[in-house]
């Protein structure tokens, strides 16, 4: 029995090919319905491939997945056929940085959250319809009638996310997927999507992973936040630890390195090298070679996920766990 | 006061809009429209706005990738033209992109990619590749492991400093740096950050820095000009315009900036649309079809760039234009230009 949404218990994603690629090392989290959790991370932290894991759209012969996979109760690794397309935009949904990954060129916006919502509820088309506009005019989409037969093509940058968050959100999803749906908008636009998510998530109750790699964007969305690095999460909490009180050092060093508290004309406390290659499966701590505060135990043992408090973790041996 | 090292004035940049049959122009963009600015030598000017504001067109322009329609460049008092070749102005201000992959030649190694211009501009094979050297281990990159790799053996960060090395092997009096740290990841921005602030100080450089990062661009400029359709809405010091941006736009653009306080977290987004495209800009002041302080005179006339209290700080609003007939114009009303 669980009060969770999603659980996720030692998730590790390992593609093979020429070589192979340790993606996800040992991720752990919870979510609970109508919660948001910001994933916090640099490119190839695995960010995208621990949502797409949620939504098992891997591809299925080059990955190897090994841990629990839980949402609403269901074991997704598992999941087949019918049950598997049930759970793909029905209990859960993603949205993505590019639109284009999720709308089709060739049909109306109209048509394809009709044809959405009559694949997955079994609705007339007249219904299926109604609830395109419907959503339209939720995500506030102008002229909501006439964007019905609009193609993506015809459509504004801001105006396509809207529509991609209409098409995910018509089956109303329990947990919504969103991949850095906002990276390439202008902070303009930005911000009335980050507005646009939050409004709607409190309002459909859904509880929502958000990945991105700026930190005041996970701070306007998020509850709790996780930060990865190499494919392990090395720090959780509220939000309002994470930025207030930092203790892992890679999130200090994200923190700083994004000019939170820069002071002009002085240098910026930069992370020093490159995140490792994932060649191999992590055997000590994996920020240990860009750490300022290293000591000799990092480089021996993989460091234990420390609790310093109710929700709040941090993977670092320098951690002092709550009393 | 000194002549500024650059003095940009009415610069205009159109392109016919090509379409229907046979490519026919069917109108016109108008990019930049009119742009007047200076920089003062070793200073860092940024310059922001919306995608499609004409940010990149005007770096174009100022490294002569493309050819201004109308208006002038000086350069050291200068103008481009009659006084100073395009060559000594290609030379003197280089640019770095960024898309660091696309403006690096996959056939060639880090060396040969630095020394190349300078080869081409009749320096010595051996001087040259020895400036290439200097210049690896200058951005940070020990040249014995980096002289001889090729672009898809380098990191994002990496080939970002050879972009840089390559730009400062002309001894360049002005670097145009176009989005050059944007692909980057937050922590390896961090260290390209630093470095630019290090050749800026051991040569004397002058940046001209573009960004959409309003935090990046407020910690690395001294002035900031902000952009709005083709034409300078603003330009002053970066910290009187952060904490008080005299234009409405861009007081829009930096409430749209996310909240790094999570008990203050934005409410309201400041501006409401996609940012409009340059085809067929509104009349008078273009921001008006977006500004909600906007009064029947700025759909009329262009308010044009006026001097407000502080030094060195403009902005082209009805608001500031003394008896401009804008409601609120009095109150705040500041000097002609
Ligand atoms: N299908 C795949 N086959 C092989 N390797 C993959 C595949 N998908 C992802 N990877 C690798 O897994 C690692 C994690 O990738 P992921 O896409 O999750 O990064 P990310 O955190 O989302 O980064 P970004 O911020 O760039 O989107 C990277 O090294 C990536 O190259
Ligand atoms: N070569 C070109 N031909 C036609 N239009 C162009 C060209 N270059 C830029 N533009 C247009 O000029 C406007 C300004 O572009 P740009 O300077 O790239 O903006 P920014 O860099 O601020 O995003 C945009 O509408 C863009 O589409
Ligand atoms: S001139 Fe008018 S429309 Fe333009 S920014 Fe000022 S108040 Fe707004
Ligand atoms: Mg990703
Ligand atoms: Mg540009």
């Amino acid at each position: 029995m669980s009060a969770s949404l999603v659980e996720l218990e030692n998730l590790t994603v390992r593609f093979h090919g020429e070589r192979t690629v340790h993606a996800v090392n040992g991720v752990s989290f919870t979510l609970k319905a109508g919660e948001t959790l910001g994933i916090l991370g640099e490119s190839g932290s695995g960010k995208s491939v621990t949502l797409k894991t949620l939504l098992r759209l891997l591809p299925e012969n080059r990955t190897e997945i090994g841990g629990g996979v839980r949402v609403d109760g269901t074991d997704i690794l598992k999941l087949e056929g019918r049950a598997l397309a049930d759970h793909r935009g029905g209990t859960a949904s993603m949205i993505f940085q590019d639109p284009m990954l999720a709308l089709d060129p060739v049909y109306t916006i109209g048509e394809q959250i009709a044809e959405a919502v009559i694949r997955h509820e079994g609705v007339s088309s007249a219904e299926g319809m109604a609830r395109a506009l419907d959503m339209l005019t939720r995500v506030r989409i102008p002229s909501p009638e006439r964007r019905l037969k609009a193609y993506p093509h015809e459509m504004s940058g801001g105006m396509r996310q809207r529509a991609m968050i209409a098409l995910a959100l018509a089956c109303r999803p329990k947990l919504l997927l969103a991949d850095e749906p906002t990276t390439a908008l202008d902070a303009t636009v930005q911000i009335q999507i980050l507005i646009l998510l939050r409004d709607l998530q409190r309002e459909f109750g859904m509880g929502m992973i958000f990945v991105t790699h700026d930190i005041g964007v996970a701070v306007e969305v998020s509850d709790r936040v996780a930060v990865m690095y190499a494919g392990e999460i090395v720090e959780t909490g509220s939000v309002r630890d994470l930025i207030r009180d930092p203790r892992h050092p890679y999130t200090k060093g994200l923190l700083a390195a994004n000019l939170h508290g820069a002071v002009k004309g002085a240098r910026l406390h930069a992370i020093p090298g490159a995140p490792p290659a994932l060649a191999e499966v992590p055997k000590a701590c994996s920020f240990a070679p860009r750490c300022p505060v290293k000591v000799s135990g990092c480089d021996n043992n993989r460091p234990p996920s420390v609790v310093l408090g109710e929700a709040r973790q941090v993977r670092c041996i320098l951690a002092v766990p709550a009393p | 006061m000194s002549a500024p090292l650059l003095s940009v004035s009415g610069l205009t940049k159109h392109f016919p809009l090509k379409g229907g049959l046979f490519g026919r122009s069917t109108g016109t963009v108008r990019a930049v429209d009119g742009i007047t600015f200076d920089v003062a030598e070793g200073e860092t000017l940024g310059i922001v706005g919306e995608s499609g504001c004409g940010k990149s067109t005007t770096a174009r322009l100022l490294v002569d990738l493309i050819t201004p329609d109308s208006g002038s460049i000086r350069l050291g008092g200068k103008e481009i033209g009659p006084d100073l070749s395009v060559r000594d102005l290609r030379r003197q201000v280089q640019m770095v992109f960024q898309d660091s992959y696309a403006s690096l030649n996959p056939r060639l190694t880090m060396e040969d990619a630095i020394s190349f211009g300078p080869m081409v501009g009749g320096m010595a094979g051996n001087k040259a590749v020895a400036l290439a050297r200097d210049l690896l281990a200058r951005v940070g990159l020990d040249p014995s492991r980096f002289a001889g790799r090729y672009p898809h053996e380098l990191s994002g960060g990496q080939r970002q400093r050879v972009n840089i090395a390559r730009a400062l092997a002309f001894s360049p009096k002005i670097v145009v740096l176009d989005e050059a740290v944007s692909a980057l990841d937050k922590s390896v921005e961090a260290q390209v950050l630093n470095l630019l602030a290090d050749l800026k100080a051991e040569l004397g450089l002058t940046y001209i820095f573009i960004s959409h990062d309003l935090n990046v661009v407020r910690y690395m400029s001294d002035r900031v000009m902000v952009m709005y359709l083709g034409q300078v809405a603003e330009i002053g010091p970066v910290e009187a315009l952060y904490a008080a941006p005299a234009h409405p736009y861009s007081q829009a653009l930096l409430a749209a900036m996310p909240s790094m306080d999570p008990d203050r977290r934005t409410m309201e987004a400041p501006l409401a649309g996609d940012p409009p495209n340059p085809i067929n800009p509104p009349s008078g002041c273009r921001f008006h079809t977006r500004c909600r302080l906007a009064d029947t005179v700025c759909s009329k006339g262009d308010p044009g760039l006026y001097v407000m209290p502080e030094a060195g700080h403009l902005a082209a609003c009805h608001i500031h234009v003394p008896g401009s007939g804008h409601r609120d114009a009095t109150s705040r009303a500041g000097v002609t230009a």
